[in-house]
């Protein structure tokens, strides 16, 4: 994969709950329900970090894996989410504000 | 077990208040017959104090937020407060009588990300529905306004309350819901008003004609499984919890009075003196709903019912016990099973007169 960008869509609902995030897409009501680590990468999808910085800098360290391994991982978690309309996906940096600031999330 | 149950699990387990009704006003520019409140306006929440609570909500854990009146739009800043709520990401639903929806308002809800709308229509025949709001017109209103709201892309759902002078006109609203490419909901249930008087009780539904409406396939589907018997009581149901209202729900009013329910009127507090988080996690009130199991229930924990009866604690609270049957929920046992339920034994709950069908009734003895 070529340089990948995040950042979250605006269309979603979202709420921590304990160590997990739950997301129900606006698109399809679809619910989703992210462990600790994809809770991190939505929680870091500003649109301005690439993925790969997201994962060489918050998945490694707190969670102890080997950095290919967790970016491969990463990748298809993005597009899985992407495919319902969670997540944007981008080769340079989203600049429209599609990733507010995340407020109580 | 579905991910909502799950979600609805883990929030129990982890007394996270997942969903908030919010009243913003009691305001309404109807006057339906059979409405439970009054139309007083004085001294509502101000948009600061509405955001300010929205925000201790989403810090709470509060995922769904309904968002309700009255009728919400009568208020100037309902857009602000509902693109607020979106900003907090909150799942947003609204509930409106969408007379006030034209085009622009259904695009503002469309873009403000609004999940879903549910609009009360009580039939497809003016005459019917504007009988009932008290607003001449209302109808073609309110049918416009879904129209406008589908052709923005938003979900709406056609909710159908249930009384005497509608009870033959639900195929007609599913009918307009399946032609306005909308869901339909069904509510045979009239609440006595929240300043306790019960005289609107008298529109419910008579006996008979529920007991046609359970036995509607266009409405319940598999006839046969939605009028069974109740199944053997098991400990899981025993150590049950009665419904979600104070436990993973709650209700707050345009004043920021906090209720179990917006059918439960037992006050735990009020939001302009204590913060969210501090009467969820410590009132009272709030505690004592939550220390109610199925099985500390006074007569319904002897009901064979007692696993799939809808009881509502809020109508057993407005009868005058929290812990006691609910009479138009042991009807609505009885009306669907034929099998007579522990409150009706008791006398606590009056059942209704014999149908005309004996066939239909099992009576338990």
């Amino acid at each position: 994969m070529k340089e990948c960008y995040v950042a979250r869509s605006r269309t979603v609902a979202a709420r921590q709950l304990g160590e997990e995030m739950v997301i129900m897409s606006a698109v399809d009501s679809t619910l989703f329900n992210l462990n600790p680590v994809a809770a991190m990468i939505w929680q870091a999808a500003d649109g301005k970090t690439p993925l790969a910085k997201i994962v060489e800098e918050r998945i490694c360290p707190e969670f102890d894996v080997e950095s290919r391994e967790a970016l491969r991982d990463a990748e298809q978690f993005v597009m899985d989410l992407a495919a319902h309309g969670i997540l944007l996906l981008a080769e340079s940096p989203i600049v429209e504000s599609s990733a507010p600031t995340d407020k109580k999330s | 077990m579905s991910l909502m149950e799950q979600l609805n699990r883990k929030a129990l387990g982890l007394g996270v208040p997942l969903s908030v009704h919010l009243d913003v006003t009691y305001r309404c520019n109807e006057r339906c017959e059979h409405c439970y409140l009054e139309h007083d306006g004085e001294n509502e929440l101000t948009t600061a104090e509405i955001r300010s609570f929205l925000e201790q909500f989403a810090e709470a854990g509060v995922f769904f937020l309904t968002i309700s009146g009255g009728e919400p739009l009568l208020r100037r800043d309902c857009f602000e407060i509902i693109e607020f709520a979106r900003e907090l990401k909150f799942n947003v639903k609204l509930k409106t009588n969408a007379v006030l929806v034209r085009e622009k308002e259904a695009r503002r809800l469309r873009e403000a990300g609004v999940e879903q709308v549910q609009v009360s229509v009580y039939s497809h025949k003016p005459e019917v529905h504007d009988a009932i709001t008290k607003l001449p017109g209302s109808l073609s209103c309110t049918l416009e306004g879904i129209r406008l709201m589908r052709a923005a892309g938003l979900k709406v759902t056609l909710a159908n309350v249930l009384m005497r002078s509608n009870a033959q006109d639900y195929a007609g609203v599913q009918a307009l819901a399946a032609e306005t490419g909308a869901q339909y909901t069904l509510d045979p249930t009239i609440t006595p008003m929240l300043n306790g008087d019960s005289s609107i009780l008298g529109m419910r539904v008579p006996a008979q004609g529920l007991r046609a409406v359970f036995r509607d396939a266009r409405l319940v589907g598999d006839v046969d499984e939605f009028c069974a018997p109740p199944s053997p009581i098991d400990n899981e149901i025993r150590e049950g919890i009665p419904c979600s209202a104070g436990h993973t729900s709650c209700y707050v009013s345009p004043w920021g009075d906090v209720y179990p329910c917006v059918q439960f009127p037992l006050p735990c507090g009020n939001l302009r003196r204590q913060s969210f988080s501090e009467i969820w996690a410590a009132s009272p009130q709030l505690m004592e709903v939550r220390a109610i199991r199925a099985k500390h229930l006074s007569t319904c924990s002897s009901c064979s019912h007692l696993g799939t009866c809808t009881r509502c604690p809020g109508l057993a609270y407005m009868e005058g016990n929290m812990r006691g049957p609910s009479s138009a929920d042991c009807e609505k046992s009885f009306l669907r099973t034929g099998v007579t339920t522990a409150g009706m034994l008791a006398g606590s709950a009056v059942p209704p007169p014999a149908p005309p069908h004996p066939a239909l009734v099992q009576i338990q003895l």
